[in-house]
């Protein structure tokens, strides 16, 4: 018999209204509605949330760390970005 | 967790890169003696991520045979309070294992490798779960004594140097304390009992208490994966952590009203630390090795499950597919 092994799911949890979902794990499952159940069951035995994502894991498309000096390091040199870079008279300052 | 990484072509194996190149090594180094954390896709040598699945995988192996000593106790709680308290314990042992395995399967092997490894016995798992839960306060000691020796192990590994792990621990750690907690609990209300509830206490004290402390495995002196320490995944040294745990567990011993079976066990003023007695690592090496009074049993029962399992896991696959096509066509 061919074996084959249940997909993977990213599980993304919003623990209360007011936050984002936020990765927490992944599960197996053969299609989304077991995902869902199999993450409630998994990830969400003590309140840990208030609404379920899961998405397969194959469907997200990710970053190449090697790529991050390209991606990331140019922020480094654009400091006037923050608003610390700009000192302004102490009596605004808290602007 | 991410298991499979887009950038790598295919026929590639899967998982991180296996060029064992200089410079990311010393990138790699810098990153852990800065205390930092390595994630999936970064790179790594290949020793660390063998060792990592070995460790992880062993970790999730042992919460899943974990849930059978405690299983056989289900059906025969003495009450509904402490069913429920019992069921929820073990459906967290079940998801302990399941936060594992995906950890694990995001250095690149699969669930089913993981899990064959378990059942063809190349894998191992703790050999605390190699002895049998006799009698009902061997629940209550399981929660007090072997709860709270996987807590000491298991709460530096929260600051271990691969993410996904230390993620994984954190949650295991808040659930653990609960099952060291219940299980103390359920003993101090047999202490309250009759004598012979007291004399089932002490015997499932004297039956767990050596395998219990030769959970943090062997001496310093005689342990062989020393480069888990340099790598940022054990922190504290087997010793160390045995130590911390037989102090932290006397003073609970005395409140709890029973003794521990260690005639040498005795306070060291000089040491700040008690003193206890030789270990028997023929015991822990002649389990280890397959010898111990349940070995077989547990994994015939996981054997078992997994056969009988068989035809689920098929036929779940096998409507997702038609749904999916039928989806297809719709469309």
């Amino acid at each position: 018999m061919q074996k084959k092994e249940w997909p993977l799911w990213e599980v993304f949890i919003r623990s209360r209204n007011g936050l984002d979902h936020k990765h927490c794990g992944s599960v197996h499952a053969p299609d989304a509605t077991m995902a869902l159940q199999v993450a409630r069951d998994v990830y969400t035995r003590r309140l840990e949330g208030v609404s379920i994502w899961v998405v397969k894991a194959s469907d997200i498309v990710a970053s190449d760390p090697d790529a991050k000096p390209e991606l990331f390091d140019p922020a480094e040199d654009k400091i006037y970005r923050h608003p610390t870079f700009y000192q302004l008279p102490d009596e605004v300052n808290h602007m | 967790m991410y298991t499979q990484s887009l950038s790598i072509p295919d026929g590639e194996a899967k998982g991180p890169r296996k060029v064992e190149n200089p410079d990311y090594l010393a990138e790699f180094n810098a990153k852990i003696d800065a205390g930092g954390f390595i994630e999936p896709k970064d790179w790594m040598p290949e020793a660390y991520r063998k060792t990592l699945i070995r460790q992880i995988s062993q970790h999730a192996h042992s919460e899943i045979v974990g849930m059978l000593p405690e299983g056989n106790w289900i059906t025969r709680a003495p009450s509904l309070k402490r069913k429920a308290i019992l069921l929820a314990k073990v459906q967290d042992e079940g998801g302990h294992g399941l936060y594992l395995y995906a950890a694990a399967e995001t250095l690149g092997v699969s669930r089913d490798e993981l899990y064959e490894a378990l059942l063809s016995g190349k894998a191992k798992y703790s050999s605390i779960f190699n002895y049998p839960t006799l009698n009902w306060a061997d629940i209550g000691v399981i929660g007090w004594l072997v709860d709270g020796a996987a807590i000491m192990n298991q709460i530096p590994l929260c600051k271990c140097s691969y993410g996904p792990y230390a993620r994984a621990m954190i949650r295991v750690c808040k659930e653990e304390s609960f099952h060291q907690r219940q299980g103390y609990d359920l003993l101090l209300q047999m202490m309250k009992g009759t004598e012979e509830q007291r004399e089932m206490v002490q015997d499932a004290v004297n039956r767990w208490w050596w395998p219990s402390i030769m959970m943090f495995g062997p001496h310093d002196k005689d342990s062989v994966h020393t480069d888990s320490a340099r790598w940022g995944i054990k922190r504290i040294s087997n010793d160390d952590l045995r130590q911390k745990f037989v102090d932290a567990t006397v003073k609970q011993a005395e409140v709890l009203g029973v003794s521990l079976p260690d005639p040498a066990l005795k306070w060291n003023e000089a040491r700040g630390h008690y003193d206890f007695g030789a270990i028997d690592w023929d015991e822990f090496w002649s389990v280890v090795g397959g010898n111990g009074q349940c070995n077989v049993d547990r994994l015939a029962a996981r054997q078992k499950a997994w056969d009988d399992g068989a035809w689920v896991r098929e036929a779940a696959i096998a409507h997702a597919e038609k749904h999916s096509v039928r989806q297809q066509q719709a469309a």
